[in-house]
């Protein structure tokens, strides 16, 4: 009993050190100075801590810039993708209208359809919309998340029909029946769904690859495969560029694991 | 608000009837002209698209576009750098889901183990690759790789063995790859196995412990038939996942050396955004989109032969 007990908490270390230490090599080569991850064997603490590849970045090589498109970016696919679903996701669990159980199966089918398949028709309507390297192109495809509304949907079929025909009865509007007591109860959900888009926003490649052609409108993903290409010899100003890309992801998912995993759950397992 | 007369409150029922189906439209309608504009409009036309010869003359003047029929199809099926394509793919897939699998079902059952201490902080931190930025952690994967300075051949140096080429040679590209892929997403199925081991009773193990089953048979004949049916479905959609590889050999390899981590969507970013073959492109999504449905209707087979999974 004792020996299984040790050999399993040394094999969830062992573990534990093959998830970490690509991270922490990383952040430690981002602070060595300029050449000595190119030595064997290679060092894993900095000789001499900089911040000089950190300087580099933001003053020379416009990681400021990039690391802006990808908040504000993030930030408004969130709330366009809160604002486009969730509204209709409860709708779809709780309001009866004509039309709703096909529409329903509609969107089933369209499930099993990959987003990349329309990519390219997508791409050249943008382009005769004059959206390409704009924002309002890198957001569009977050406004049609089906994913999104059935995550809210099977959310919002717990909510009690007895509450909303009361509030009916106490001569509520649908529109403040939505506002007061169906948002409020939805709450964890949005947090979820909020939280999944905006990480899903922030690392996303192939679509702001293709439609952010100019430099300045790069996200940080993009920014990143463009810097790698140029500057491959130079390891520690590509890995501050990696901190500067995953710390902001990783710190928000560590702040909201709780909703982010429950969320996950829910979408997968009861499938 | 009491209601007297029967006729009064059939009129204000329908005429709330009425309302709420507006409203309900309200809700429903920018979701869905959203849907059917940027999701589903795109999907048909890359349909039609797949059938003509769209290409950089097309995209500058719409006369130079034909019809072509199925002419795009024929082409790839004897384009050898497409099955090229196909081959990787299908590589990647068949060795990245039995090892992807098998890492989170070894961590889902350690973890599951009492003795274990700290768990839910082990859980959260395994899961944490998963949500870190691909193109980033690929970057990080491949200074790892690197075959004079990368960590993982000092590591194989100093117990004897000789260094690897890993992301310099055909024949371990895609092992390397997959090395940094299972990493980044075997704490999403470790979270799922997880879940469901811990709906099986601690009874069961230890009638079977009592019985005199040491920690293998008790994995075989009670872990596995709980976790069976949910591992052929993680495994399926798994698949289905690997066949949409693209920003992995894009950062570590560009799809080389010599062709040996091109996938099919990489093949497919490249006719169409390199070359602006977008005619061709699309028929590489459609063949793409074929064989994902394909895994999905047998995901939907084995579903209802195993029952409701969870």
């Amino acid at each position: 009993m004792k020996i299984r007990s040790i050999l399993l908490n040394l094999a969830v270390a062992l573990i534990a050190l093959i998830v970490l230490f690509p991270l922490v090599w990383m952040a430690s080569v981002s602070f060595m100075p300029t050449g000595e991850a190119a030595t064997f064997p290679p060092p894993l603490v900095p000789s001499r801590w900089t911040l000089e590849h950190y300087q580099d970045l933001f003053l020379n090589q416009g990681m400021g810039r990039y690391l802006w498109n990808s908040f504000a970016l993030a930030t408004l696919a969130t709330i366009l993708a809160l604002s486009f679903t969730v509204p209709a996701g409860y709708a779809f669990a709780k309001l009866k209208f004509t039309g709703r159980e096909r529409l329903f199966q509609f969107l089933v089918a369209a499930l099993v359809v990959p987003a990349q398949i329309g990519t390219l028709p997508l791409f050249l309507m943008l382009k005769g919309m004059g959206l390409v390297n704009t924002y309002a192109g890198a957001l569009v495809p977050w406004l049609a998340s089906i994913f999104g509304l059935f995550l809210v949907r099977q959310y919002a079929l717990s909510i009690p029909d007895e509450m909303l025909e009361a509030a009916r009865i106490d001569g509520a509007s649908e529109g403040q029946i939505f506002r007061r007591i169906v948002l409020p109860t939805l709450q964890p959900i949005i947090v979820t769904l909020g939280l999944f888009v905006f990480l899903g926003s922030w690392n996303d490649f192939l679509w702001p690859l293709i439609i952010l052609t100019d430099q300045s409108n790069y996200t940080l993903p993009v920014a990143l495969a463009a810097l790698s290409r140029e500057h491959v010899q130079d390891i520690e100003l590509m890995m501050a560029g990696a901190v500067v890309t995953v710390a902001p992801v990783l710190i928000l998912f560590l702040a909201l694991q709780r909703y982010y995993i429950r969320g996950m759950l829910a979408g997968s397992v009861k499938g | 608000m009491t209601v007297a007369d029967p006729a009064i409150s059939a009129v204000r029922g329908s005429r709330g009837l009425a309302a709420r189906e507006r409203a309900a439209w309200g809700f429903v309608a920018p979701a869905m002209i959203a849907i059917g504009l940027f999701f589903a409009l795109p999907v048909i036309a890359a349909l039609l698209l797949s059938l003509t010869d769209f290409d950089i003359y097309a995209l500058a003047n719409l006369d130079n576009l034909r019809f072509v029929g199925l002419q795009n199809y024929e082409r790839l099926m004897t384009n050898p750098l497409f099955w090229g394509a196909m081959k990787n793919t299908l590589t990647f897939a068949v060795l990245g889901v039995p090892l992807s699998i098998a890492a989170s079902l070894a961590a889902a059952v350690i973890l599951n183990a009492r003795v274990v201490k700290w768990r839910p902080i082990w859980r959260v931190m395994f899961f944490a690759p998963y949500v870190t930025t691909l193109v980033a952690t690929a970057v990080v994967w491949r200074y790892l790789l690197h075959t004079r300075y990368g960590v993982i051949n000092w590591g194989l140096e100093s117990i004897g063995l000789p260094a690897v080429d890993w992301l310099g040679q055909p024949s371990t590209s895609i092992p390397a790859i997959l090395m940094f892929v299972v990493w980044k997403i075997f704490g999403y199925n470790m979270l799922i196995f997880l879940a469901v081991l811990q709906t099986v009773p601690d009874d069961l193990y230890e009638a079977a412990r009592i019985d005199g089953a040491g920690p293998w048979k008790q994995f075989r004949h009670v872990t596995l038939p709980a976790i069976a049916p949910t591992m052929l479905l993680v495994s399926i959609i798994s698949v289905a996942s690997f066949f949409q590889l693209f920003a992995e050999p894009y950062v570590m390899t560009q799809g080389g050396p010599a062709q040996s981590t091109v996938t099919v969507l990489y093949f497919m970013y490249e006719e169409g955004f390199k070359w602006w073959n977008l005619g061709s492109a699309s028929a590489v999504a459609f063949v793409l989109f074929l064989c994902i449905l394909a895994i999905t209707l047998v995901q939907l087979a084995v579903a209802k032969r195993v029952g409701a999974y969870q």
